[in-house]
């Protein structure tokens, strides 16, 4: 099925319309919402403001004094039909750090638990996979991870906690996610990475980077971003530490 | 530079302009000021720009000194504000002299007020705007809230004063409902009629665990919707999300950008800057409008705030 045949329009608000493509969760719809970010990037439509992609959908915010739904809905049917042209770049290979368990993994015991497996097992299995980053969502720098092994396929907690320590590696469902900061979450927590997932203070360096064409450097505050592909290296308590001294000197 | 000295910082006073668009990509939401129209009118009684920076606080104001004279203005919420002990008043613009102390108390009405300065508060942009997100600590005065001591630049204007006011028949035609007006939502089909009328046909409760990112309401559970789980989608701004417990959240300006609730209704555009005076306890209602009135409304409103008789001299 082509992606015009599949694709849904909702609007969602008064200035938001939800543009759905074939509903799952799969790299080949999600390649779709990756082309047509691409394509708005590239050919803006005057009067959208923002966008929020998703796995299958993309959320357009627009002007409502100068667009309606269904005049958004026209200008983008021919951006659909022309998906396919769009190439993108190679993705990126983004590699994390992360210390498993103990402290920085309070829940890697139950998930052991849950599958009959050794906590060695669980690591192997989660750093040995490719995810794939879906979307970035919820918070600044939060990306969802598709590609986790079948045999850690866990429910999230019953109970969110309150809040999770901030590069908190956690697992839920067929995802895997790092938090960027210190949040709530419900997501069953086996490690913690030392990286800074999203810079949210401009340190000299960035300055000058990001003063004159702010939007295309987006990159060099996220870690992640969307189509990127993800691998997590096991570090230990004592590599962790070094790290975090080294990113508080830098 | 000219500055302001935070001698109390109030319950929670932020940084705020009408916040960063088009970061959604990377998870970013809006932010900027819960109340725009305030935060707008504000910036124009002193001179400035509708986007310019300004101090948002919240139920209770702050006690500010200021190092040079400065224009001020004081919108939104009535905080009782009173300049060396003399009565200040709300929407209309006056100056402080060096030394002078603005207090300003608990809310009589609504909850947040806007503190605007002529040049604006001066602080690194972050990501074009100088809002705060105060759950990521990204933008305004070092990603937070204010506290006792800090010291925040004034940026340079150098307009003569003038005291402006916010004409008084407008203002009124711009105050902030208790009847808030909502479109469909996106899952609004999985709510049956019977819920719907719940959500449409009763009193609802801000709860106290409201804040910035959303306000969670109290009253009747509407019962789940039906269907498969929604997968996880963009989200709107005041989106109304009903978790399986059945008690709605409104989605507001520190937003997550995506979510996995099903919504039964969306706050319409022009109401959002009620849903920011809306106080823990207030109790609201929600009345269903058409696309095609959401937007009627919000040209109404965008009539009244480019009126030409909006600010007098």
């Amino acid at each position: 099925m082509s992606a015009i045949t599949a694709a849904k329009f909702l609007p969602a608000s008064d200035n938001s319309l939800l543009l759905y493509f074939e509903q799952q969760i799969s790299p080949v719809v999600n390649l779709q919402v990756v082309q047509l970010l691409r394509l708005l990037q590239m050919q803006p439509i005057p009067g959208i403001v923002n966008l929020h992609p998703a796995y299958c959908s993309v959320l357009l915010k627009f002007d409502p004094l100068q667009l309606g739904h269904d005049d958004l809905e026209t200008r983008l049917r021919p951006y659909l039909d022309r998906l396919d042209e769009v190439t993108l770049p190679e993705p990126r290979q983004r590699e994390i750090p992360v210390c498993y368990g103990g402290e920085y993994g309070p829940d890697l015991a139950e998930v052991c638990e849950v599958h009959s497996l050794s906590p060695q097992q669980v690591i192997d299995l989660h750093s040995s996979a490719t995810y794939i980053v879906y979307f970035l969502g919820f918070v600044p720098g939060f990306a969802y991870l598709g590609g986790l092994p079948e045999a850690l396929v866990t429910p999230r907690l019953s109970a969110p906690r309150r809040s999770v320590p901030a590069g908190s590696v956690g697992i839920a469902g067929h995802q895997s996610g790092v938090y960027p900061f210190a949040t709530p979450g419900g997501w069953r927590l086996i490690g913690r990475t030392p990286l800074v997932m999203f810079h949210t203070m401009f340190h000299t360096m960035f300055d000058k980077m990001l003063s004159d064409k702010l939007r295309h450097h987006q990159d060099a505050l996220s870690f992640l971003s969307i189509g990127d592909r993800v691998h997590f290296t096991p570090i230990s308590p004592q590599r962790f530490s070094d790290l975090v001294r080294m990113n508080d000197s830098a | 530079m000219k500055s302001i000295l935070v001698q109390a910082p109030g319950l929670f006073t932020t940084v705020q302009d009408l916040g960063r668009e088009g970061f959604g990509p990377m998870g970013v939401s809006c932010s900027g000021a819960a109340d725009r129209i305030a935060l707008g009118l504000g910036n124009r009684l002193v001179g400035n720009p509708a986007n310019t920076a300004a101090l948002e606080m919240t139920l209770l104001g702050g006690t500010f000194l200021f190092s040079e004279d400065a224009v001020l203005a004081l919108t939104g919420s009535d905080f009782g504000a009173t300049l060396d002990h003399v009565p200040i008043d709300l929407w209309t613009s006056f100056e402080a002299r060096p030394g002078q102390a603005l207090r300003l108390g608990p809310t009589r009405s609504g909850a947040r007020g806007y503190l605007c300065v002529q040049g604006g508060i001066a602080v690194e942009l972050f990501l074009g705007s100088a809002s705060t997100h105060i759950l990521s600590g990204l933008g305004g005065f070092e990603g937070r809230a204010l506290r006792k001591g800090d010291v925040l630049s004034i940026a340079n204007a150098s307009h003569p004063y003038r005291r402006r006011t916010v004409a008084p028949d407008i203002l009124l035609r711009l105050s902030p409902r208790k009847i808030l007006r909502c479109t469909p939502g996106p899952q609004s089909d999985r709510f049956p009629e019977s819920s719907q009328r719940i959500f449409y046909d009763n009193i609802f409760l801000v709860s106290e665990e409201s804040n910035r990112m959303g306000l969670r309401l109290e009253g009747p559970s509407i019962p789940a919707s039906s269907g498969v789980p929604v997968i996880t989608e963009g989200v709107s701004l005041g989106a109304i999300q009903v978790p399986n417990g059945g008690s709605p959240i409104i989605l507001f300006v520190e937003q997550q950008t995506t979510g996995g609730y099903p919504k039964i209704g969306n706050v319409i555009s022009a109401d959002m800057s009620s849903v920011g005076q809306l106080r823990p306890r207030d109790n609201i209602h929600f009345e269903r409008v058409s696309f095609a009135s959401a937007r009627s409304l919000l040209q109404q409103q965008e009539e009244l705030l480019t009126s030409p008789e909006l600010i007098q001299e």
